[in-house]
């Protein structure tokens, strides 16, 4: 090898080195998101324009960022963190990694049981976790709750998601806040001995599975079925929300905490604000089809069209809170 | 004292006539310098074995109770299936191609590598795509009364994880197994059918045996693919021991946990490595005669030859050709919503990184590699045997190892800094490029210096010798003796390594600099949010990418290297 190769490898480093050893200049903020970049940077796209502040992000999976906000500790340069579901949020604020803020916006802009109680932590949007049915092997009146799906009338007739998915251990700890430990596993066995065939890795396989006729009956998030209405509008599958007459639809969030690490915590607070304000939170909910957790924002027309229903209202922390037990449950009845 | 790389160099350029000096220098140089490397290697290593100081007995618990003995089951069974699946069709290619003349066998010769370029995970939602009962193939048969509801087999089961599986990883076997029938020389096939072995026979009597430390290897980078594999099991929802491990950072957030079961997972991939290299640690492999004498492939005749040309058609079509049609026929769908001008700059990140990653990684198992021939003390050898371990991990778990360390570093820098000048930083090396290639070094390791090592065993000590008489020693030693003998595995080197990084996900997602995704974080994206489709056609740019150093290779290195 010639010596200018050498030089011109180690040049070829070191200016990759100096490019990106930069340091954070004030106007702008730190987002860690574990929802996705195409979901997230339109909202961000239209904050840049209106406030001039720019935002750097990287994607990952929450407990990922978790772990990388604890390694950081006090050197982090993120001042969000942006979640998929609430129980990620749970375990960050567990870990003492989010500040708590005070803002009489985000009260008035957020239904109660859509944040945490100490404010460390604040929904977005609304993902409802409900139940899909064929419509041609199934009449919506055989349909009640989550807990009906347990009864031998739907052996071998139901779909399923696996249940290392976050979305259905959110939901089994739910029904064991509701129930208690003993009755919620009766529940979820009842569901595994119906199963018509092994889990799915995703929602979107349950449904289609469902359509090829392999089971008539599922639990899915809203907007997985919003995506396959999209492309064939006349698909012969429904939604149908349960516990109309008890607790409620199960839903979740997708949500952001102010890291406590943060060196830029006023301008974090206000950007939440305006999350949870009309524009945004429009924008944010439209771009996965989910319900935006402002009460008082329009949701998109085709999300509208599926209907309303009554929302289960117990606090979302209680996701995060029964996790473990939800995982350890589900384990023991052998749902996989 | 430390000594700079330049410095050392610098010993070797003067002619220093007494050969026992030299050696003597030699040693301390090049030795510190790459035991500190593989010292630096092995960290994230030791971090994640550290993972016991903080027991979690309640999580052991649940996972010893409910859970371990199907993990246990199911991994072993996929194992066994994938190291068998791998075998037959990895080795039996290569000895068809190596060996046999028949129709297209050059084409086959270079063909046989491409699924190397698709992800497992791509390969596993392509197939299941296709093939399970909602897909395309089983609602066609049904619709057409071939086939009752019950009729296909599932495809979410063992058999379809293990078949997935072998298509994906043979050509690390293959390629590994092509090179050893390649250099073993063509003269010990002949004297074996001198004696009066048919073709089968020699195959089995002397050519298997003779490439056993490459066949080994490949085996052994599939053995690992298929433990630290998540991505393709979880697609299948088949439950490894590796969702055990995921189940316990992901679900009851207990990195130690994880941690913790990794480091059992790695104990019995070192074990395995351990006995199957101190089984044959009394061998030799050395090259018989020269491999550059054009000796006759064997002409199958008649149906033979078809046969050769039909089982390695269909072989590279279900790996590779059927997977990117579908690939490329769903992003057809997509390119309207997915196409933008940002794909651009995922393509040149994702080949900048492999490109960089190449350089380090194959030129630190190189010298590695000859550190180890000149010096194979016990030291050395375990050190190097630990510092290539990081390809067994999962990739997650050793991401987090990693990132540890870096930020470690990284404190401790910014308080040196601030104590030295007052200037306060808040990170120095974290946010740059550097811990990205670093960890890549960490994972891939093993991938450069394995393929080059085995080259090395080819060469015989002898020739060493001479050449130190001669007063070529040390780096031109290696310069001008290994390295032009060593092109074959430098080359599958650099091959592996640049498509393995291309395919990364976990450390590339967690170390990457902000606005540094690539392809394969693109991919990452999207499929978590069950956009398959969508994530189409990422995965068939990622695999044209891989592409390019096979077909670079393909054309230049046709005598080299193929």
């Amino acid at each position: 090898m010639k010596r200018p190769f050498h030089r011109a490898v180690f040049f070829f480093f070191l200016i990759f080195f100096l490019f990106f050893s930069d340091t954070a200049f004030s106007r702008e903020l730190v987002v860690y998101s574990a929802r996705k970049e195409h979901l997230i940077q339109p909202v961000f796209n239209r904050y840049t324009k209106e406030s001039g502040i720019q935002i750097k992000y990287i994607t990952d999976k929450a407990p990922v960022l978790l772990q990388r906000l604890k390694a950081e500790a006090d050197n982090t340069p993120a001042d969000l963190l942006i979640t998929v579901d609430a129980g990620n949020l749970w375990h960050a604020d567990n870990e003492g990694l989010l500040h708590p803020v005070s803002s009489n916006i985000l009260v008035a802009n957020i239904p109660r049981h859509l944040r945490d109680p100490e404010n460390k932590w604040f929904g977005l949007s609304l993902r409802a976790r409900t139940i899909v049915y064929s419509t041609k092997r199934v009449k919506p009146e055989d349909l009640s709750t989550y807990e009906a799906l347990a009864d031998p009338k739907w052996k071998k007739r139901l779909v399923l998601r696996t249940s290392k998915k976050v979305y259905n251990q959110s939901l089994v700890a739910m029904l064991i806040k509701e129930h208690g430990e003993q009755k919620a596993a009766e529940i979820v066995k009842g569901w595994v001995n119906n199963l018509s065939t092994a889990p799915f890795s995703n929602d979107t396989k349950t449904m289609e599975a469902i359509l090829a006729g392999q089971g008539d009956v599922g639990i899915v998030n809203t907007y997985y079925y919003g995506r396959l209405v999209k492309k064939t509008p006349d698909i012969p599958l429904a939604l149908f929300w349960p516990n109309q007459a008890s607790s409620g639809v199960h839903v979740n969030v997708s949500g952001v905490g102010v890291v406590a690490a943060s060196k830029n915590k006023a301008q974090a607070i206000a950007f939440l604000e305006w999350l949870s304000g009309g524009a945004a939170q429009k924008l944010f909910a439209d771009a996965n089809m989910e319900y935006p957790v402002n009460p008082k924002v329009p949701i998109h027309p085709m999300v509208a069209s599926w209907g309303t229903f009554k929302q289960n209202t117990i606090n979302l922390k209680n996701a995060g809170e029964y996790q473990s037990a939800a995982i350890r449950l589900m384990d023991r009845v052998g749902y996989k | 004292m430390r000594l700079s790389l330049g410095r050392v160099f610098l010993f070797h350029r003067q002619i220093i006539p007494d050969a026992l000096v030299q050696k003597r220098k030699n040693r301390m140089g090049i030795n510190a310098i790459i035991m500190g490397a593989a010292l630096c290697v092995i960290l994230p290593i030791l971090f994640v074995f550290g993972s016991f100081l903080q027991p979690e007995p309640e999580i052991w618990q649940h996972i010893l109770e409910t859970l371990l003995f199907d993990l246990l089951i199911n991994t072993g069974v996929l194992c066994i299936g994938v190291l068998a699946g791998t075998f037959v069709l990895g080795v039996g290619a290569a000895w068809l191609t190596a060996s046999f003349e028949f129709p297209g066998r050059a084409i086959f010769n270079w063909a046989l590598m491409l699924p190397l370029a698709v992800p497992t995970y791509v390969t596993a939602f392509v197939f299941i795509g296709l093939l399970d009962f909602s897909g395309p193939v089983q609602t066609f048969l049904r619709e057409r009364g071939i086939l009752s509801a019950q009729g296909f087999p599932n495809i979410r089961s063992a058999g379809g994880v293990i078949v997935v599986l072998s298509l994906a990883l043979y050509p690390y076997v293959y390629l590994l197994a092509r090179n050893a029938f390649e250099t073993q020389g063509k003269r010990i096939l002949e004297v074996s059918r001198v004696l009066g072995n048919r073709p089968a026979k020699a195959f089995f009597k002397s050519a298997l045996p003779m490439a056993r430390p490459w066949i080994a290897g490949g085996l052994t980078l599939v053995m690992m693919e298929t433990l630290a594999d998540f991505g393709a099991v979880s697609i299948f929802n088949y439950d490894t021991f590796t969702t055990g491990i995921y189940k316990a950072w992901f679900g009851f957030f207990s990195l130690a946990a994880a941690a913790q079961l990794s480091s059992v997972l790695l104990a019995f991939v070192f074990l395995v490595i351990f006995v199957e290299q101190r089984m044959r640690s009394k061998m030799v492999f050395h090259r018989m005669g020269r491999s550059d004498i054009n000796s006759e492939r064997i002409k199958l005749n008649g149906w033979k030859k078809w046969m050769a040309c039909l089982f390695l058609t269909v072989m590279v079509s279900v790996a590779f050709f059927i997977p990117c049609l579908q690939l490329f026929l769903w992003s057809m769908k997509a390119v309207a919503v997915e196409l933008e001008g940002r794909y651009i700059g995922l393509l040149i990140r994702s080949l900048l990184f492999s490109g960089m990653a190449v350089l380090v990684i194959v030129a630190l198992g190189l010298v590695m590699s000859y550190v180890q021939r000149l010096h194979p003390d016990p030291f050395t050898t375990w050190v190097i045997r630990i510092s290539t371990m990081g390809y067994a991990f999962p990739g997650t778990v050793l991401a987090v190892g990693i990132y540890i360390i870096i930020t470690v570093v990284d404190r401790s820098l910014i308080w040196t800094v601030k104590g030295v000048s007052g200037i306060s930083m808040t990170a120095v090396f974290n946010g740059t490029i550097l811990p990205v290639l670093f960890a890549y070094t960490v994972r891939f390791l093993t991938l450069g210096y394995n393929s080059i090592h085995s080259g090395m065993l080819r060469i015989r000590k002898n020739l060493d010798e001479t050449a130190i008489l001669l007063g070529v020693t040390g780096k031109r030693l290696l310069k001008r003796v290994h390295i032009p003998m060593l092109k074959n595995g430098i080359f599958t080197a650099a091959v592996l390594v640049f498509v393995d990084v291309m395919k990364e996900m976990p450390i590339t997602l967690m170390t990457r600099p902000f606005g540094w995704d690539t392809l394969a974080v693109k991919i990452f994206e999207l499929t978590s949010e069950g956009e398959w489709q969508r994530a189409a056609l990422p995965s068939i740019t990622l695999v044209l990418a891989g592409l390019l150093p096979l077909v670079v290779l393909g054309k230049g290195g046709k005598r080299s290297f193929l």
